[in-house]
C-alpha cells in the first residue's frame, strides 16, 4: 500500500517537492518557533547593559577576525566548566547579540567571563604578540589592530541598524555613538561622563590600549574583551548546580 | 561553448552579463572604500570578463538543427574543471590553516592571513566551492541520463553554474577582508546571499522543467535526493540568512535573530547544511555513479524510499545536538539528541541498500580503484553517521564538544564520504562525458586513491586523539577535587597531532592535485573513440539507447 502510494507520488515532481518540503519543515518549526513564546526560555535580567558604541565597534572586530572560530562564548552546565571559566552562561546574557558567537570549538579557552580577568595592558601585549605573554600559545598576532585607525564615523548607523531589530538604544545614544567611542578610551577628556551616564556607571572607561590621542581597533577590541560577562550580574545569582559530567577517570 | 548558442541566446546572454556589470559598477561606486566596493568591482570584472568571451564567438556559426537530440554537456565539462580548481584551493587552504595552528607564525603578521579570517576560505571554498560544483555539474548529467532528455534552458544551466561560482568568489574574496556574518558555514554578507537566491531558485526552476521533460514515467532515486537538496537549502539559507545591513553601501550586517534563538537558527541551519548539502546532494551521486560503475542495479527499492524520508524528515531535528548543555533550553536538546540517535536508521540503511548492491561485484571493488573510492565513501558514509549519532548522545557530547574530536568527526565525513563519492563519481563521468574510452592512467587513479585513504586516516586518527585526549584533560581532578590541568597543558598537548592532521590534509591535497592532472591528460591524450550515438536523450525519433540504472 505504502509502496504502491509512492510510486504515484514519484511520477509528479510537484507532488514531491511539496512532500520535502512538509517533511522538513516540522523538526525547524518545533524547535525554534517556540522559543520565541515561551517566556522562560530567555531569564529576566533588570540590570541587563547595553553595548556602548566602542564595545560593539570591538564585537564587531571580534566577528571580523574570525575569533569565534577558536573561542567560545558559552560555559556549559557542567561541573569543570564552571570551576574553570565562571558560573554557566545564561540565555540573557547575549539576548542582544545578534548574532550570538557561543562558538563552537575552543582552540583556545571560552572568553565568556573574560572581562576584567586580565588588566588591559596584559590584552594589548597579548594580542600584538601572543608569544610574548604565553611562550607555548598558537594564536595569530593581531599587531595591526593598534596601528588601525577606528572608524567611528558610521557607528550612529550600527546602533540604528540595532535598533530596527530590537536593541533598545536610544535617540540620544544613537546622536552621541562617535562621541562615546572615543569618550570611553579617553577617560579624561569631556566625551568620557557621557558613556557612563547613557550606559551604567559600571562602564569601564579607560585608555585602553594606552594611547589617549587615537582611537584605533585595539581600543575597541579590548573594550569588548573586558565587558564579557559583565553585561549583566544574573549568572552570578543563579544558584542552580551545575552536572557533574560522567568521568571515566575517577 | 558559446557555439552551442543560437544568435538570440548569446543576444541574451550578453543582456544578462551587462546586468551584472552593471550591478558590479553600482556596488563600487555606492561602496566606495568599503568592501562592498571592492565586491563590486570584482562582479564587474566577472560580468565584463564573460561578456567579453560571449562577445569572441558572438559571429561564430549557429549551433546544427540537430541540437536538441543531444544532451546538453558543456556546462558539465565546464563544472568539473571548476569543482578540481576549488578542491586544490580550498584543501591548500585547509592544510596552510592546519599548518598555522602547529605553526602559528605561518599567518606573516599580516591581518588577511590569521586563521580566523582563512578558516571560512577552507569550509566555503571545499563545501560550496568544491562540493557545490560537484554537486551542480553532476547533477546536470545525472537528471538528463535519467529522465533521458536534454536540460530545459541553454542559458540557465550557465546562469546557474557561474552564478553559484561569483557567489563562492564573493564569499572566499570577502573573508580576507574580514567581510563575514560569522553564522559558520553560511558567512557570506547579505548581498552575496541575495544573489544566491536568484541562483538557487533558477536551479530549482530549471532542475523541475528537465524532470518535468522525463521520458520515464517515474523520477529516479538519485533526482529525488536533489531535489530535496535544491528545495531545503533554499530554505535554511533563506531562514539563517535574514539580516539587516547596515546600509546599502556597506557589506556589513546584522542578523535579526539574536542570542538563544539565533543560536537555535544557526545549528539548525549548520547541521542541514550537513544533510542536505553534504549528504542528499551526494547520495544522489551514490545512487547514480554507483550502479553505473559496478552494473548492477540498486539492491533495494523499499530501503531507498525508507532511507531518503528518513533522512529528509529526521535530519531536520538534529541541529539542537550542537548545543548540549547550553544556555537553550533542556527540551530542544533532548528533542535533537532523540532524532539524532534515530537518524541511524535511514543513514545506515542507505549505507547497507549501496554495501548490498556490490554484493556480488567485489572482484571489481577490488581490480577497480574508481569503484574501490564509492565503497571506500560508502563505509565511511556509515562509519561517520554512526560516529554523529553518538557524538549527539548527551553525555558523550560533554567530553566531544569544542574539541577536535568534531573537526575529526567532521573530516571523517568530508574527506572519507563527500571527496571520495565525489572523485568516484568524477572518475566515472570523465571518460563518458568526453566519449574517452578509459582515464588517461589508471595508476594515478590508484595513486590518487592510497593518497586519500592514508590523508583520510592520519587525519582522523590525529584528531581522535587529540579531541579525546583534550576532552579529558579538561575534566580531570586531582586527589584533592581542583582542576588538574590548566587549558594551557591541554593547548600544548596538541601540537604532536596539530602537525600529523596537517601531514595528513597535505596527503589529501596532493591526491586531488594528481586527480587534477590526470583529468587534464584524460581530455588532453586520450582519443575520442566512445560512440556518441549511444549517448543521446529520447526525443522520440532517435532510439532511446541511453543506460538508465534500473530501480
Amino acid at each position: 500500500m505504502a509502496e504502491l502510494f509512492h510510486r504515484k507520488l514519484e511520477r509528479t515532481a510537484i507532488g514531491f517537492v511539496v512532500a520535502i518540503i512538509a517533511a522538513a519543515s516540522v523538526g525547524g518549526l518545533v524547535e525554534i518557533a517556540p522559543l520565541f513564546t515561551i517566556h522562560t526560555t530567555v531569564e529576566e535580567a533588570p540590570d541587563m547593559r547595553l553595548y556602548t558604541p566602542l564595545e560593539l565597534a570591538g564585537r564587531n572586530i571580534y566577528v571580523r577576525e574570525g575569533c569565534y572560530a577558536c573561542h567560545s562564548q558559552m560555559i556549559r552546565t557542567l561541573r569543570d566548566e564552571v570551576e574553570r571559566y565562571g558560573p554557566y552562561s545564561l540565555a540573557v546574557e547575549s539576548k542582544y547579540d545578534h548574532p550570538m558567537l557561543w562558538g563552537s570549538k575552543r582552540t583556545g579557552p571560552d572568553l565568556a567571563r573574560i572581562g576584567g580577568k586580565y588588566s588591559d595592558f596584559w590584552h594589548v601585549a597579548h594580542l600584538t604578540n601572543p608569544r610574548s605573554v604565553v611562550p607555548e600559545s598558537n594564536m595569530p598576532a593581531y599587531s595591526f589592530l593598534a596601528r588601525t585607525a577606528l572608524d567611528t564615523e558610521d557607528l550612529s548607523r550600527h546602533l540604528r541598524a540595532q535598533r530596527s531589530l530590537g536593541v533598545p538604544y536610544t535617540d540620544e545614544m544613537i546622536a552621541n555613538a562617535a562621541g562615546d567611542a572615543f569618550g570611553q578610551a579617553a577617560p579624561d577628556s569631556p566625551f568620557a561622563a557621557g558613556v557612563t551616564q547613557r550606559y551604567g556607571e559600571k562602564t569601564q572607561v579607560s585608555a585602553f590600549d594606552g594611547v589617549v590621542t587615537q582611537l584605533t581597533e585595539m581600543d575597541a577590541l579590548v573594550a569588548y574583551l573586558q565587558v564579557l560577562g559583565r553585561l549583566t550580574d544574573a549568572a552570578y545569582s543563579n544558584t542552580a548546580v551545575p552536572e557533574q559530567a560522567p568521568n571515566p577517570t575517577n | 561553448m558559446v557555439q552551442q548558442l543560437t544568435t538570440g541566446e548569446r543576444q541574451n546572454a550578453l543582456v544578462i552579463l551587462v546586468a551584472v556589470f552593471v550591478a558590479g559598477v553600482a556596488m563600487a561606486a555606492a561602496g566606495g572604500s568599503d568592501p562592498l566596493g571592492v565586491h563590486g568591482v570584482i562582479v564587474l570584472l566577472f560580468g565584463g570578463g564573460l561578456a567579453a568571451l560571449v562577445m569572441r564567438s558572438y559571429y561564430e556559426p549557429e549551433p546544427t538543427q540537430d541540437r536538441p537530440s543531444h544532451y546538453y554537456d558543456d556546462p558539465i565539462k565546464v563544472g568539473i574543471a571548476l569543482t578540481l580548481a576549488w578542491a586544490i584551493f580550498g584543501m591548500f587552504m585547509g592544510v596552510w590553516t592546519a599548518a598555522q595552528l602547529a605553526w602559528p607564525d605561518l599567518a606573516f603578521d599580516a591581518g588577511w592571513s590569521t586563521f580566523g579570517r582563512l578558516r571560512p576560505t577552507h569550509t566555503t571554498g571545499v563545501i560550496f566551492g568544491f562540493g557545490g560544483n560537484a554537486l551542480i555539474a553532476t547533477s546536470f548529467h545525472v537528471v538528463q541520463r535519467t529522465s533521458r532528455a536534454r536540460l530545459a534552458g541553454q542559458i540557465s544551466p550557465w546562469f546557474v553554474l557561474l552564478g553559484f561560482n561569483l557567489f563562492c568568489i564573493l564569499a572566499v574574496t570577502g573573508y580576507f577582508m574580514g567581510v563575514t556574518q560569522s553564522k559558520e558555514y553560511a558567512e557570506a554578507e547579505w548581498y552575496a546571499d541575495l544573489w544566491l537566491v536568484v541562483v538557487w531558485v533558477t536551479y530549482f526552476v530549471l532542475f523541475l522543467r528537465t524532470i518535468a521533460r522525463r521520458k520515464e514515467p517515474h523520477i529516479y532515486v538519485a533526482n529525488w535526493y536533489y531535489m530535496a537538496f535544491i528545495v531545503v537549502v533554499a530554505i535554511l539559507h533563506i531562514v539563517n540568512n535574514l539580516a539587516i545591513p547596515v546600509s546599502f553601501g556597506q557589506a556589513k550586517s546584522y542578523t535579526v535573530w539574536a542570542g538563544v534563538q539565533d543560536s537555535m537558527v544557526q545549528w539548525w541551519y549548520g547541521h542541514n547544511a550537513v544533510a542536505f548539502f553534504l549528504t542528499a546532494g551526494f547520495l544522489a551521486m551514490l545512487y547514480y555513479y554507483l550502479p553505473v560503475r559496478a552494473q548492477r542495479p540498486i539492491f533495494s527499492y523499499r530501503l531507498s524510499i525508507l532511507s531518503f524520508w528518513g533522512i529528509t524528515f529526521f535530519y531536520m531535528w538534529a541541529g539542537s545536538h550542537h548545543l548540549h548543555y547550553t544556555a537553550l533550553p533542556h527540551w530542544v536538546q533532548n528533542l535533537g539528541m532523540t532524532f539524532s540517535v534515530m537518524l541511524l536508521v535511514p543513514s545506515w540503511a542507505s549505507a547497507g541498500n549501496a554495501l548490498l548492491t556490490l554484493n556480488g561485484a567485489w572482484q571489481k571493488v577490488r581490480d577497480d580503484a574508481t569503484l574501490r573510492f564509492i565503497f571506500v565513501a560508502v563505509v565511511f558514509y556509515g562509519l561517520s553517521t554512526f560516529e554523529g549519532s553518538f557524538l549527539a548522545i548527551r553525555p558523550v557530547n560533554a567530553l566531544s564538544h569544542y574539541t577536535d574530536w568534531t573537526v575529526g568527526h567532521v573530516h571523517a565525513g568530508a574527506l572519507g564520504w563527500v571527496a571520495f563519492i565525489t572523485f568516484g563519481s568524477i572518475y566515472t563521468l570523465v571518460p563518458s562525458l568526453w566519449k574517452r574510452e578509459r582515464m588517461y592512467s589508471p595508476v594515478l587513479v590508484e595513486v590518487h586513491f592510497w593518497l586519500g585513504v592514508a590523508g583520510t586516516l592520519i587525519y582522523v586518527f590525529a584528531m581522535w586523539n587529540s579531541g579525546i585526549l583534550q576532552g579529558l584533560m579538561w575534566r580531570t581532578y586531582t586527589q584533592e577535587g581542583t582542576l588538574a590541568y590548566s587549558f594551557l597543558d591541554s593547548l600544548v598537548a596538541m601540537y604532536p597531532y596539530y602537525i600529523a592532521r596537517a601531514f595528513g590534509g597535505l596527503l589529501f591535497l596532493i591526491g586531488a592535485m594528481v586527480a587534477a592532472f590526470n583529468i587534464w591528460m584524460t581530455v588532453r591524450a586520450v582519443p575520442a573513440t566512445l560512440d556518441r550515438r549511444a549517448d543521446v536523450p529520447d526525443t522520440g525519433l532517435a532510439p532511446g539507447a541511453a543506460a538508465t540504472p534500473a530501480e
